[in-house]
């Protein structure tokens, strides 16, 4: 989930200010600041993994869905926790390096209702728990006994939602055993999902309570500094189709005008197959005036080796984030050589 | 042909630098003006609105523990968990050596957004260091803290994180208070008991005061742009007069008028522009010295982080380039339609001779009566903010335009009363020039009118704001405690020792279906020498100690038409109607011992503090008991403070009353001088009938002095309905209440002297040329004859 390491180091960037923002570009090995870098060949271990990493400069759990209620409208919901941390240690009390910032969202066909919390660390506000799991922010959470079985809640000025999430598969690692490659030059994240929650419950919107279903997908992401200077926007997509194949891939797109892409292809089972750079292929078709921005609502997405061509299509063009680092996220429809529903994310309009 | 044309219409400024000199300098003056309003204003709401976002988090709900101890981390934290949006602030004193510090400890995270520090460019690393005025640093050189010198900080007082303040005032684990977020999720549990949310504190009755002395100052900012325009167009319009000449010359000499148009339009915006620049520098340096350092005030008044320097705010200086240049424009467009119908070849008519002043008044007199009848229209049918400033607008506009016909009627009614060939003569060439001198006589009308209304108002305001403040802060010193237990305390060791303390007690209550509040009060010689009593029955103090009755506030007794000797429906006799300047609510005192009879549950937290030694027993009881921030609050202090914020606000009122009449009087200036030129054929005459160029030059300063006597006299009821729109009209629309109106009629006598003396200052240059005019020039007349 490629789109995340950029809000979270616009997150950074906001209260460290611009000169330690360039400071963690330039500084490639991130020794000179104590931060840890990812490793070739890292075994995760689960599920102390699960929880955070303080060591690293950023982290998130990261959790969207699609849903439908009784009339099969559609609906797309999401639950972010971001972890952010200005020295590589956690300490008890208020002095606690580590800060926490949380967005969860809910789309309609015709509506999109955003909230954000902002938290520090060390004095319980905020913060995960590898086991039993519970990653939590003011009154929102996510939590239960394993993260196979998790409730969710969340509540913002003018929408709540409490769900429950049930694993149907297993763990998926991107990139190498997990270790995602994010830009030709080898900077890299430890990244790996869990693309087959079934998910339910009750949105509670101005119009009154929905009862919804569908499925939902995790991410899970840390690293200190994943992305080159040159880096500047990216576009994600997660696409869950019909046949019960799922597809994850990003496109990061430099000042140069050039682009890196990752994909992983998951089958009904579980089986991750990952794309290296150039395989997984998004243009936009067409563009959306979202919050004064020219956004692109409409792709075409391609994965030739497994036979992918299709066109993703926002269920809301206004899934306008206006957040402290606003970005579009929302619910997408898929079409053509495979059908389906997903979640794109997109940064740097 | 453009380089001839540009050089010919230059080469008239090049032959009379006074006149450009005075255009530019009329320009710069007007917009000086209009800019120096604007800062002020500008910076002085800012200062406020700063003042009132970080004091007491000013306009936000605090929440505290309803027993007064203080917050637990646990207990934020179970808060936040609730999902209650609040951001912790720990406040204490810091000493070392005698030297005590206010420490402020804030959380940067959960801060509302427009709380706090002021923008996300302070961040987390920055407010882990203290920040200090600079002469504290030395008290933290011992303490293993950061720490920052900011000049802008308030002498005595840090702001850091909250994890920093908590370390220096070794205060693990404490909060003091909770600033609620104005936003807050769905679904919020209800809050604990122990927990009290506190509404607005007591800033408020001052910032309702405040509110309402910026409206009139942004009112005041208004008037001068509209005497601006006056005197751009005035100035403009008598530059293209006199270069009708050469206009026709240029016409003749074969350019296209298209050409001569895109010129002259050219030569004026650059005008406007070197003008405006000028006229925004000079408005800078203005505010600067009006405004000498009213943060700083503030910063010492509510210990608020302010920033002490006058910032260029694009909003004012933005807004004086646009007025010089839209200014020119209207004056331009004007000129340039004439100059677009003037006839090729015409005869070069002066517009001194042309026109007769009657008819031109009578003209702009019916647009006049338009604009007051739509006045009259917007006062009866008209609501709001809005429909109070358009009032405004036209009354200005509609009474500006009247004054050619008034001037013009009293000058000939002047004539038909004067004796004599000469007399005559005198109010007949008088009325002859009104059609050159009306737009810097509007000018003067609206400027002295201004004055006039702006002073009233003013003055009435700052009666009203120091009368309240005597009623309202008669104590030294205000304690306010969390609760009746650490109340009885202090009260105890307080009366020991021999200092008076009146109990503040209130509770709220409906009278007639509207909030009220009911007020037990002491029977105390503090209140009877202060209390602003309106109307009486006799002996009202003695009767109310008797519990015989009630006093209640001008409000509740205007809303139900109350009077003394009324009953209450609270069942008390109505003693006393007494003047409470901003509140909004009704308001009732009964005695002491009545209250405490009707509500036996209320006790006392709040108290008034009689002493000769303030700031020593303020001290002492900050030492004993440990109070902090508005626990306990030295209003004498506090009202010398706002006291001399408001004076400095005065002064710099009455600094710019000045400015408006000498732009005005340059106004006045410029278009004698045109005239000068203008009027020597009909002088020439007069002179060869034997009157000396002394005498004439004599006759000339007279007429202005007349003129300006006449347009003095008209503008004091103008200024005085003035001030009454600004006091009765536009506050009772934006704030519900209304300003008493005083009358000064030393301070008019005063601006009318003041005026005067610009008119004659104006006069006195063109009087001098007229008596040094050599004589050939005035025979030449005869020979040019046409």
């Amino acid at each position: 989930m490629n789109v995340k390491p950029f809000i979270s180091l616009c997150f950074v960037n906001i209260w460290l200010g611009a000169a330690a923002m360039a400071q963690g570009f330039a500084g490639l090995g991130g020794d000179a600041e104590g931060f840890a870098l990812p490793q070739r060949g890292y075994v995760f271990d689960f599920p102390a993994d699960h929880g955070p990493h303080p060591e690293f400069r950023i982290e998130w759990w990261y959790l969207t869905a699609n849903l439908r209620d009784a009339d099969g409208v559609a609906y797309g919901l999401q639950w972010t926790l971001f972890r952010s941390a200005l020295e590589p240690v956690e300490r008890p009390g208020w002095d606690s390096p580590q800060l926490w910032l949380a967005h969860a969202a809910v789309t309609t066909p015709t509506g999109h209702h955003v909230a954000e919390r902002r938290a520090r660390g060390g004095i319980g506000q905020a913060g995960v728990k590898a086991a039993p799991f519970e990653a939590w922010i003011d009154d929102w959470h996510m939590q239960g006994p394993s993260l196979d079985k998790l409730a969710l809640r969340a509540s913002g000025t003018d929408f709540s939602y409490q769900m429950q999430l049930e694993a149907k598969g297993p763990l998926v690692l991107h990139g190498d055993g997990g270790y995602s490659q994010k830009s030709a030059s080898g900077r890299a994240s430890y990244y790996y999902s869990q693309p087959f929650f079934d998910i339910a419950g009750t949105l509670t919107l101005p119009q009154g309570d929905i009862a919804v279903t569908g499925h939902a997908w995790m991410d899970r992401e840390w690293a200190s500094q994943p992305l080159g200077a040159s880096q500047v926007s990216w576009d994600w997509f997660s696409m869950a189709f019909d046949g019960g194949d799922r597809l994850m891939g990003f496109t990061l797109r430099d000042t140069e005008g050039g682009a890196y892409t990752a994909a992983t292809w998951i089958d009904t089972e579980g089986g991750a197959t990952a794309f290296a750079d150039g395989a997984f292929r998004a243009e936009p078709l067409a563009t959306s005036t979202v919050a004064g921005r020219q956004i692109p609502t409409l792709w075409r997405a391609q994965l030739p080796e497994k036979g992918v061509d299709v066109t993703v299509e926002a269920l809301n063009a206004d899934a306008w984030m206006a957040t402290s680092i606003p970005y579009w996220e929302g619910p997408v429809t898929i079409r053509g050589s495979h059908a389906g529903r997903g979640y794109l994310e997109m940064t740097g309009y | 042909m453009t380089r001839p044309g540009l050089m010919a219409l230059m080469s008239h400024w090049r032959r009379n630098p006074w006149q450009l000199a005075t255009l530019i300098a009329g320009l710069a003056l007007a917009t000086a003006l209009w800019c120096g309003v604007q800062a002020i204003n500008a910076e002085a709401r800012a200062s406020y609105q700063r003042a009132s976002d970080i004091l007491a988090s000013g306009d936000l709900e605090q929440m505290r523990k309803r027993d007064g101890t203080t917050i637990s981390t646990d207990e934020y934290v179970s808060l936040r968990r609730m999902g209650w949006q609040v951001s912790p602030v720990l406040e204490g004193n810091f000493t070392v050596g005698g030297q005590t510090v206010r420490m402020i400890g804030i959380e940067p995270m959960t801060m509302p957004r427009p709380v706090g520090f002021e923008n996300t460019e302070n961040t987390i690393e920055d407010a882990s260091r203290l920040r200090v005025h600079p002469d504290d640093l030395a008290i933290f050189a011992n303490i293993d803290v950061e720490v920052q010198g900011d000049a802008g900080r308030s002498p005595g007082t840090a702001l850091g994180d909250i994890s920093t303040v908590q370390q220096v005032l070794e205060a693990p684990d404490q909060i003091t208070r909770l600033i609620v977020d104005p936003i807050q999720p769905v679904g919020l549990p209800p809050l604990p008991d122990q927990y009290v949310v506190e509404g607005r504190t007591g800033q408020n009755d001052v910032a309702r005061l405040t509110r309402s002395f910026h409206l009139n100052l942004t009112a005041f900012g208004l008037l001068s742009f509209a005497v601006g325009l006056f005197i751009v167009y005035g100035a403009v319009g008598l530059a293209f007069e006199q270069r009708r000449g050469v206009f026709r010359t240029l016409r003749a000499m074969g350019m296209p008028l298209r050409q001569l148009m895109i010129l002259l339009a050219l030569e004026l915006g650059v005008f406007a522009l070197v003008a405006g620049g000028l006229g925004v520098a000079l408005g800078y340096f203005i505010a600067a010295a009006l405004l000498p350092d009213v943060a700083a005030t503030l910063r010492g008044l509510y210990g608020a982080d302010i920033s002490g320097h006058l910032r260029l705010r694009p909003s004012w200086w933005l807004s004086g380039l646009g007025m010089a240049l839209a200014g020119t424009g209207v004056a331009a467009v004007a000129a340039l339609i004439k100059l677009a119908r003037m006839p090729l070849l015409s005869f070069n008519h002066p517009r001194a001779m042309s026109m007769h002043a009657l008819a031109s008044g009578r003209w702009l007199a019916g647009v006049a009566m338009l604009l007051l009848a739509a006045g009259v229209v917007m006062s009866i049918w008209g609501q709001g903010l809005i429909a109070g400033f358009s009032l405004l607008a036209c009354l200005l506009l509609g009474a500006a335009f009247c004054l050619p016909l008034f001037l013009a009627l009293t000058l000939e009614g002047a004539g038909r009363l004067s004796k004599g060939v000469l007399a005559q003569w005198f109010w007949a060439d008088s009325r002859q020039q009104l059609p050159g001198l009306s737009m810097a006589l509007m000018a003067l009308l609206l400027a002295m009118a201004a004055n006039i209304g702006v002073s009233t108002m003013v003055s009435s305001f700052r009666l009203t704001f120091t009368g309240y403040l005597d009623q309202r802060l008669s104590s030294e010193l205000y304690l306010r405690l969390a609760t009746p237990q650490e109340a009885n305390v202090i009260v105890a060791d307080l009366a020991a020792r021999g200092v008076t303390v009146l109990p503040i007690m209130s509770v709220d209550a409906r009278i007639a279906g509207l909030p009220a509040e009911i007020y037990g009060l002491r029977d105390d010689a503090t209140y009877r020498e202060n209390w602003p009593v309106l109307h009486s029955v006799p002996d009202v103090w003695d009767r109310l100690a008797a519990g015989e009755g009630a006093l209640i506030n001008e409000q509740l007794a205007r809303r139900n038409d109350l009077h003394p000797g009324d009953m209450l429906a609270t069942g008390d006799r109505i003693l006393g109607v007494y003047s409470d300047y901003g509140n909004s609510e009704g308001q009732v005192i009964i005695a002491e011992a009545a209250f405490s009879q009707r509500y036996p549950q209320k006790q006392a937290t709040h108290f008034g503090l009689r002493t000769n030694d303030p700031v020593g027993l303020a001290a002492d009881l900050r030492a004993r008991y440990g109070l902090t921030g508005e626990a306990l609050i030295d209003q004498k202090q506090l009202k010398a403070f706002s006291l001399s914020v408001f004076e400095r606000t005065f002064s710099v009122t009455s600094a710019l009353n000045l400015l408006t009449l000498s732009v005005a009087g340059l106004a006045i200036l410029i278009s004698l001088l045109t005239l000068a030129t203008l009027r020597l054929p009909q002088l020439a005459p007069v002179w060869a009938l034997g009157l000396t160029r002394r005498h004439l030059a004599f006759l000339e300063v007279l007429r202005a002095l007349c003129l300006a006597l006449v347009t003095g006299i008209f503008a004091i009821p103008l200024g005085l309905a003035l001030a009454w729109v600004l006091l009765a009209v536009v506050n009772v629309e934006a704030f519900g209440w209304q300003l008493p109106m005083f009358l000064f009629p030393a301070e008019y006598l005063q601006l009318g002297a003041l005026t005067l003396l610009a008119a004659l200052l104006a006069a006195v240059w063109p009087a001098i040329r007229l008596a040094r005019t050599p004589p050939d020039k005035l025979l030449r007349v005869f020979s040019n004859e046409r």
